[in-house]
């Protein structure tokens, strides 16, 4: 059978793969994003598991250090950084650049998968409720008209200044910046998952699983959220890139992740200061937080072009 | 037609003081308050912090709070807790400040996204396409802290820009033609700044609605007539592809708020964002929740003009 009809033998996820592929830019952005997340792993674990390269070693006589250059005989045995040179520089306490990158970029990526789990999770939540259950209701308001309009109600804030009102209010700490970041960028998500799933509700495999006698937990999970779920995925790629960019945002504030994390956001925001002086502890944060982000944009709109049937007929 | 108007700003208000309870609520739950801005001042004594609590009301249930708060707004003698000004007129300077800024800036996303954008649609899969798509994500992509640093280093030596604030410190004596030139010099980066990310995402935006409407059968017609392709484009194309961005104007309007904490921080602009980001800083709840009951009124008026706007140039649209 496969030899007489090879085309129509490929899988949905072949078929993404195969238009995704065809992508040059989307397929950089990729290759970037295995390479920093395989970074942000290997900077979680050499710098907090195993201390390879330490982040919050101070070292005052060799502040300021241009990228490679090799570390002096003033300091201490155990303070020589790896290799014997600072293969970024180090910054005005004389930390080693390298090492609080390589720690930023677990802190930086966690902070924005976290943040968009977050908002995924809640937008699927209630856009599949309004969706699914949107007929029901509530005393004299319809389920849909309640969440819908709630969602109406977030998105009247000004987001960004929102989240700095509530970071600035609250005590400071990573979980709070994630937390908040999530949950005021869900209602993307709610509307898009709520137009799905109405229009998913009448398709003839739903009411087939309903003939069958489905339980509704396994129809709406195992049977809609899956087709439904294209256009969150590509939100939520698209997603993480925003949130990196609004927790360095909050950080050139002032309000960002606070010491003793590094985070791509907060290392830029502190090296503005020196932006004469020590031209790297800026340029490096800068151009790694710009390549991070486009690789996340790249991707996810390589994916949106993927998933969009039009394409997928030519 | 009306009843869906009244029907509309009804439900609007409904949700325009829903979003000022949530604030509210937010704004007051959230631990800091205003007379904890300053805990090492030693001459700050526990009376004196009893002393503001009950002038601001802050001893007062949640509730009685937020009517303090609607009635001083609405009768207009809402006081800031830092300086005792009253709130309106203060919004009010700043917002004329951050007006031109605002201007130039929407200008400039307008009048340069769509060239761009319609030019990649047409020119599709050229090195065109391809360049300005990738300069497009370049720029949504950067931190717009980090681009504006980048642009200030490069410009002020090279073209003496000024990057500081509205207008030159000591011009007061000038003549006004030249204060008026000196205040446009001064908008000229800090605006081309805060427009740069809103090219980008209108011009590809532009550039997909280009592409929807050039693949449409109409258009077929309309080249098969053996109209030149400018009209084709021009006049075809390109009417039904800005219905959509109908509804852009709806989201203008907050962004005079919203967008702009950061490039005034940058730019030292003396502008709403800036009013608000002080606020924050000082725990001026007054300040804080007035701005945001303005933006979320901005929005929800903008989106309503939109919705209007849509029903005005699309006749397949009924507003009922």
């Amino acid at each position: 059978m496969n030899n007489k009809q090879p085309l129509q033998s490929k899988t949905p996820a072949q078929e993404f793969w195969y238009l995704f592929s065809k992508d040059k830019l989307a397929m950089l952005g990729f290759i970037v994003l295995l390479f920093l997340i395989i970074a942000a792993i290997a900077g979680k674990v050499l710098t907090e598991w195993t201390v390879v390269f330490d982040p919050s070693m101070v070292r005052l006589v060799d502040k300021f250090m241009p990228p490679l250059s090799t570390a002096s005989q003033y300091i201490s045995l155990e303070e020589i950084p790896k290799f014997g040179i600072y293969l970024l520089g180090t910054d005005e306490l004389g930390r080693d650049v390298f090492a609080r990158m390589l720690q930023g970029s677990f802190v930086s990526l966690s902070i924005g998968f976290v943040a968009v789990s977050i908002s995924t999770f809640i937008g699927i939540l209630l856009g599949g409720l309004a969706g699914f259950y949107g007929n029901i209701r509530l005393g004299f308001i319809s389920v849909d008209t309640l969440i819908m309009r709630f969602t109406d109600v977030m998105l009247c804030f000004p987001t960004f200044f929102l989240i700095l009102t509530v970071v600035a209010l609250l005590p400071p700490s990573i979980y709070n910046i994630m937390i908040i970041i999530g949950i005021t960028s869900w209602m993307g998500t709610a509307r898009f998952v709520r137009a799905e799933f109405l229009a998913l509700r009448e398709q003839d495999f739903v009411l087939a699983a309903k003939a069958l006698g489905l339980p509704e937990w396994r129809i709406i999970f195992l049977h809609m959220v899956p087709n439904a779920i294209a256009p969150v995925l590509v939100s939520s790629v698209i997603g993480v890139a925003a949130a990196i960019l609004t927790e360095s945002a909050l950080s050139f504030l002032g309000f960002g992740v606070q010491p003793p994390y590094a985070t791509w956001g907060n290392i830029l925001a502190d090296g503005k200061n020196f932006i004469f002086d020590a031209p790297w502890l800026f340029f490096i944060p800068g151009i790694a937080i710009l390549v991070i982000v486009l690789a996340f944009n790249l991707v996810g709109e390589g994916m949106r072009e993927a998933m969009n049937p039009k394409l997928r007929r030519r | 037609m009306w009843a869906y108007i009244f029907r509309n700003l009804l439900q609007r208000c409904v949700l325009l003081f829903i979003v000022s309870i949530l604030a509210h609520s937010v704004v007051h739950l959230a631990p800091g308050e205003p007379s904890e801005v300053d805990p090492s001042n030693p001459r700050m004594q526990p009376e004196d912090i009893a002393k503001i609590r009950a002038a601001f009301h802050l001893d007062a249930p949640i509730h009685l709070q937020y009517m303090y708060w609607m009635r001083d707004l609405f009768s207009g003698e809402l006081k800031s807790f830092k300086d005792s000004q009253p709130v309106l007129p203060k919004i009010w300077e700043r917002f004329l400040n951050s007006l031109p800024l605002f201007i130039c800036a929407t200008l400039l996303v307008w009048t340069l996204a769509f060239p761009t954008g319609i030019q990649a649609a047409i020119r599709r899969n050229s090195a065109y396409d391809r360049g300005s798509t990738f300069i497009a994500y370049a720029l949504i992509s950067i931190p717009g802290f980090f681009l504006s640093y980048i642009m200030i280093l490069l410009v002020v030596d090279l073209f003496g820009v000024p990057v500081i604030g509205m207008r030159t410190f000591g011009m007061e004596d000038a003549s006004p033609l030249y204060q008026n030139m000196d205040r446009i010099w001064h908008l000229v980066i800090p605006s081309l700044m805060s427009a740069l990310a809103g090219i980008a995402v209108l011009s590809r935006y532009v550039r997909s609605q280009m592409l929807e409407v050039i693949g449409q059968d109409y258009i077929r017609t309309a080249r098969a007539k053996g109209l030149d392709e400018d009209t084709v484009i021009y006049h075809h194309a390109l009417r039904n592809a800005l219905l959509p961005f109908v509804t852009l104007f709806g989201f203008l309007l907050p962004g005079l708020i919203g967008g702009s904490v950061i490039f005034e921080a940058i730019f030292a602009w003396p502008g709403l964002g800036r009013l608000g980001y002080e606020a924050i800083l000082a725990r001026d709840f007054p300040v804080i929740l007035t701005i945001n009951f303005i933006a979320a009124a901005l929005t929800l008026i903008g989106t309503f003009l939109s919705d209007l706007l849509y029903a005005v140039v699309d006749p397949r649209i009924r507003l009922e």
